[in-house]
């Protein structure tokens, strides 16, 4: 049986993620214990669920610049509401969620009504975020709430000592439920149409205005959510939080062998992009001796590797199609 | 009548596109709908499918009148399209591109199986037995085309209208196409087929209307119809008519005489056979032949827009380099290309700064065109070819489609090139700006300068051409000289190269 | 020239606005005194520290005007800064500390030219890369210190002052007009012109549109190198981790603020560097007018979406309307008063 050749891109991600963890296995077996496993899941489950969101806005064609900031301030909203009122945890996050997933949703109509960028459309969000952030506390404020702690301390003990937290969980969920949207829904089917190009999308009838507002508020959504993951594993708000972890995102999703234009890739390759620079960071700190800047150099290689493998991909399947 | 549009049409501004225009198209029936570019074929079609809103008339479909006012509504009511640049998804599966829209659906989530199912299904009748589950990129346009009526045949049912579907295809794939098409016309459904390929349309179609400037010249079984009326009707000639004016050979002196360049050989897989091509000094050459036929493809090599697979060009010295419009233009030789928008002008910049474009990147960078040439330049040609602008300063993009086309003519005589290519110059300009941009073709050469125009028009081509070159079928198959240019022989040659 | 002035009017009356206002809160904000050896005051301080977004919007200006953008600047700042400090307390000399520093500018502009221009990657995934790799770069460079050094010539650059005036401003000054110069004087500006606005037809009018394109990045490149030089001098020292962070943002938030289109085209440094100025009277204005500096990136969000409103190509045609109804009355006007 023949591979087909859309999958060539998650494939490398996996494979590249399988053979980083192999190589790195060689030097400290321990890096296969359940207990790293395990960490390798929790310390990055924020960075999954934002990008699950960010892996949908590429997908259809557009970028969210918003989501660090948008982090933060889930992360001082919590902690200030928590503090300030006595609202029950549980109610505050989920006016926590509705007020990203709106705010998402109005950069999705900008972007849509104006017919401007989202690059420059969600700059703008992301300096409103953080600023809304800043206005509500300046300080790194601690969580105290029984809720979170208990969510904080909710684990299952694996064999092996290994720790599977329900954050990680929650992301491994929340991976599988963005790969159902994105892959077996009508509105996946849409996003990936307006990746393949807007003109065809709208041949084919797809509502573009509601399809924009929808990724972008989806997006929000995941980063009210990673916001809340966020300050459950720092146990604060902090508005100076996820500074540029936007960009962490999108290069997880790369990575992850989604094609930063839009159109093609899978979210469950979004979780390898994540795992992949992960493992980058768990083998420093089992190194030692290496710095941690080889861990921005060694991503913005695989970035580029990636970048390039989908330009010669796409070449490479546009000659095919020419020969058929 | 399954379809019938009475007196449509449709202007944008400053040009009407569509006037009084009548078509109708029986269930069971193949029709052709042709014209040249700008004839208006292509603003009918968006008027049926709910791209465009109509100005005035009606289409009925099944004895109702109907406006759709998006391609989704046409195509509910029945009017299908598969367009020239296929309208599919190619990042999406073959799958997902027939059912989008329509998926078939479990608990909410898309049924990967039944759509599967559902797909091959749909392909079945068609006799194509593909993997649904790769992208639609992955397959031959030609396949695409297929996938691309099968959609269209499941979701609307009763108006098929096909826009230059063969374009891309080789001989057996069209084949393949027909057989379905005959097919799909045996089960009722009524098609509109649109094409420049002639053969293809005596092969398929039951009847042809032609279009041209935006009103209906014509509608005729294509069984009356032979090649050289349906082409004088497309082309706008009647070849009863008189002899007319022919371009006077004797106006160049003598000594602006004599061999200019030398191309041999110049060809590309894909887009033209080789060709060879003498041009003489002061000397217009026509290059004649529906649209399609490899005319522009001919002016891209010889400017360096594409290189050349082979071949080699020379002058008097030796041989020269065009493999890029850089050296080209560094060999003399300017270009005026045939999609003025997108192409030729640089719309947010200055009538000024559009006519010394060319001249400045030639000397380079660091020998900026001073101002006060730069208005002298523009001041000569805004007067010479009577462009008519507010201002020099004003952005070209707000000149009407003459006058750019002027500026850009101006652009490339500012440059004083040896041999200019002209592609369709006078395309979707008025009658007063057309007579004075073939007065000016005339008048350049005398200098000794070589033109070589493009052009569907056979009248234009008649009148300043020493040479027309036919092409047909991504072939240079014949050369008319002197006398023996006249619209009947272009159209007959182009009919039938036996013949000519 | 006239014509310039015009076109820059909108950003000058915004930065007046924006100054009276902060003077209004903050009357001190315009006094500018002389302690004998510098000028002193919050203006002075705006025009001081605004250099290194103004050097950067200067190089980000011309690749936006080719519809390009370089996310990599305020990385390639901390290269620049961590190869400047490198070298000088390696004991190169100063030229050669400044020298060795812009050719790492210029190098990671080719860099990101050459991924535009020849392999055809869009310009934001492009110097995407750069900007993720390049700090990890600069830190290798200073091996992950803060790598401070004691050369007082080297750190004049950053703080020093010529006639009272502080260098840094001196420096963007000076970078902003002779490169403004250098468009307006040579026909760059043009073929950069043309290039943003239509490749396609530039390159089939002769236009190098490759080279253009790469010298475009490699502007951006080398004035970022500039701003790191400024930013490392002034604190004596390279850090690869926080100089220049985020500061591209504003480099590209000056150049839209100044009037430039994102879709590229017509472009003006003069603009840009108002938009710079705009930027920098925030951030002090709102300090000095006692403000929290929290409101700082409200009132930025604020502006940006001034300009896409201004920008969008949607309300574009409402924008012409109401100009050509303006302009119409003012004929009108200007008739009614010669008739009378």
């Amino acid at each position: 049986m023949t591979i087909n050749p859309r999958l060539y891109p998650l494939l490398t991600t996996i494979g590249i993620f399988i053979v980083g963890y192999f190589l790195c296995y060689l030097q400290f077996p321990n890096i296969l214990s359940t207990r790293v496993v395990g960490n390798l899941l929790t310390d990055n489950a924020y960075l999954g669920i934002v990008a699950v969101g960010m892996t949908i806005v590429i997908l259809s064609g557009g970028i969210d610049l918003s989501v660090g900031s948008v982090i933060a301030f889930s992360g001082v909203f919590i902690a200030v509401m928590l503090r300030d009122t006595d609202l029950p945890a549980p109610l505050i996050i989920v006016m926590l969620l509705v007020i990203t997933s709106a705010f998402g949703a109005a950069m999705g109509w900008l972007i849509h009504a104006l017919a401007m960028p989202a690059f420059i459309v969600t700059l703008a969000g992301m300096f409103l975020a953080r600023g809304a952030a800043y206005m509500l506390t300046i300080d790194s404020i601690a969580i105290t709430d029984p809720f979170f702690a208990a969510i904080q301390n909710a684990y299952w003990l694996m064999p092996g000592r290994g720790r599977l937290t329900l954050i990680g969980v929650l992301m491994v969920v929340v991976v599988l439920a963005g790969a159902l949207l994105a892959h077996r829904t009508r509105f996946g089917a849409s996003v990936f149409a307006l990746g393949g190009g807007e003109q065809t999308a709208r041949l084919m009838g797809v509502n573009v205005g509601r399809t924009t507002v929808l990724i972008y508020a989806f997006s929000g959504l995941m980063a009210g959510l990673s916001g809340v993951v966020f300050s459950v594993y720092t146990g604060s708000g902090y508005p100076l939080a996820t500074v540029g972890t936007e960009l962490t995102a999108i290069a997880a999703v790369v990575i992850g062998g989604t094609i930063l234009t839009g159109g093609a890739g899978y979210v469950i390759g979004t979780l390898f992009g994540v795992l992949t620079m992960g493992l980058i960071q768990t083998y420093l700190v089992f190194d030692g001796s290496l710095s941690s800047w080889w861990t921005k150099i060694v991503i913005g290689m695989l970035l580029l590797l990636f970048i390039l493998l989908q330009k010669g991909l796409l070449r490479l399947t546009a000659f095919g199609a020419a020969r058929a | 009548m399954l379809l019938s549009i009475t007196s449509l049409s449709k202007s944008f501004v400053g040009t009407k596109a569509l006037q009084g225009v009548d078509f109708e198209l029986a269930a069971g029936e193949v029709h052709a709908l042709l014209g040249e570019n700008g004839a208006g074929k292509s603003t009918l079609i968006k008027c049926m499918t709910g791209a465009y809103k109509r100005d005035a008339g009606e289409i009925r479909l099944d004895g109702v009148s109907i406006d759709p006012s998006s391609t989704a509504e046409a195509q509910a009511l029945g009017i299908g399209t598969v367009y020239q640049e296929v309208n599919l998804l190619p990042n999406l599966t073959v799958a997902q591109n027939l059912t989008f829209g329509r998926e078939p659906r479990r608990f909410g989530f898309v049924d990967a199986r039944a759509q599967r199912t559902q797909a091959r299904a749909m392909l079945e009748p068609y006799g194509l037995d593909i993997d649904v589950d790769r992208d639609l990129g992955a397959y031959s346009v030609a396949i695409r085309q297929i996938i691309a009526i099968a959609r269209a045949v499941a979701l609307s049912g009763k108006v098929l209208i096909l826009d230059e579907p063969t374009a891309s295809l080789d001989a057996a794939e069209v084949r393949m196409l027909f057989t379905i098409v005959r097919k799909l016309r045996a089960e009722g459904l009524g098609i509109i087929f649109v094409s420049h390929f002639l053969d293809q349309v005596f092969a398929i179609c039951d009847r042809v209307t032609v279009l041209r400037n935006g009103r209906k010249i014509v509608t005729e079984k294509t069984a009356d119809l032979d090649r050289v009326r349906l082409i004088s009707h497309m082309l706008g000639r009647d070849l009863e008519e008189a002899a007319h004016e022919h371009r006077k050979h004797t106006e160049a002196g003598d000594d602006q005489r004599g061999p200019l360049l030398t191309f041999e050989a110049i060809g590309r897989a894909g887009m033209i056979e080789p060709f060879d091509l003498a041009v003489g000094k002061g000397e217009v050459i026509g290059l004649a032949g529906l649209l399609g036929s490899g005319r522009t493809e001919s002016a891209e090599l010889l400017f360096g827009v594409r290189t050349s697979d082979s071949g080699s060009a020379s002058d008097q010295h030796g041989r020269i380099a065009h493999g890029s419009p850089r050296e080209a233009i560094a060999a003399g030789f300017g270009f005026a290309p045939e999609d003025r928008k997108v192409d030729g002008i640089i719309a947010e910049l200055s009538v000024r700064e559009n006519i010394i474009l060319a001249l400045q990147a030639k000397r380079g960078w660091m020998s900026k065109i001073s101002r006060q040439e730069q208005d002298a330049l523009a001041e000569r040609y805004i007067g010479r070819l009577d462009i008519r602008t507010s201002s020099a300063d004003k952005p070209i993009g707000e000149l009407s489609g003459g006058n750019q086309q002027k500026v850009v003519l101006a652009r490339w005589l500012a440059m004083n090139p040896r041999f200019l290519i002209l592609d369709e110059p006078t395309r979707g300009i008025d009658v007063g700006a057309h007579a004075e941009i073939v007065r000016l073709i005339q008048e350049i050469t005398k200098t000794g300068m070589a033109v070589l125009v493009i052009s569907s028009e056979l009248e234009e081509l008649v009148a300043v051409c020493d040479r027309v070159i036919v092409v047909r079928d991504r072939r240079h198959v014949t050369e008319l000289a002197g006398a023996d240019i006249s619209t009947d022989a272009i159209v007959r040659a182009i009919a039938q190269p036996e013949a000519a | 020239m006239r014509r310039s002035l015009q076109r820059i009017t909108p950003q000058l009356l915004t930065l007046a606005a924006l100054v009276a206002l902060v003077t209004l809160f903050f009357p001190n904000f315009i006094s500018i005194s002389y302690d004998g050896t510098r000028f002193v005051g919050p203006i002075v301080d705006v025009l001081k520290r605004s250099a290194p977004v103004a050097l950067l919007a200067v190089g980000m200006t011309l690749v936006i005007a080719t519809r390009g953008i370089d996310l990599s600047v305020g990385t390639v700042m901390a290269i620049a800064g961590a190869v400047a400090a490198y070298a000088i307390t390696s004991g190169f000399g100063l030229p050669a500390t400044l020298a060795l520093a812009l050719l790492a500018g210029l190098a990671a502009g080719l860099w990101n030219g050459c991924l535009v221009a020849l392999i055809g990657i869009q310009p934001i995934v492009a110097t995407l890369i750069l900007m993720t790799a390049g700090r990890g770069i600069a830190q290798l460079i200073t091996e992950g210190r803060i790598l401070t050094f004691s050369n007082n010539d080297f750190a004049f650059i950053g703080s020093g002052t010529v006639y009272g005036i502080p260098f840094p401003t001196i420096l963007w000054l000076a970078t902003a007009i002779l490169v403004a110069a250098l468009m307006r004087r040579t026909a760059l500006g043009l073929l950069i012109e043309a290039t943003g606005i239509n490749r396609a037809a530039s390159a089939l009018a002769g236009v190098n549109a490759t080279v253009i394109l790469i010298a475009v990045y490699m502007a951006s490149g080398f004035c970022a190198a500039l701003a790191g030089i400024v930013a490392t001098a002034d604190i004596r020292g390279a850090d690869a981790n926080n100089a220049g962070l985020w500061l591209e943002l504003d480099a590209i938030l000056a150049v839209v603020i100044g009037g430039n289109s994102l879709l590229g085209g017509r472009f003006s440094i003069a603009g840009a560097m108002i938009g710079a100025l705009i930027i920098q009277t925030i951030n002090t204005g709102i300090v000095l007018a006692g403000f929290p500096s929290e409101y700082n990136l409200v009132i930025k969000a604020g502006l940006v979406l001034v300009i896409l409103v201004m920008q969008s190509p949607n309300l574009s045609a409402d924008w012409f309307y109401l100009k050509t109804l303006i302009s119409e009355q003012r004929t009108a006007r200007a008739e009614r008063k010669e008739a009378s």
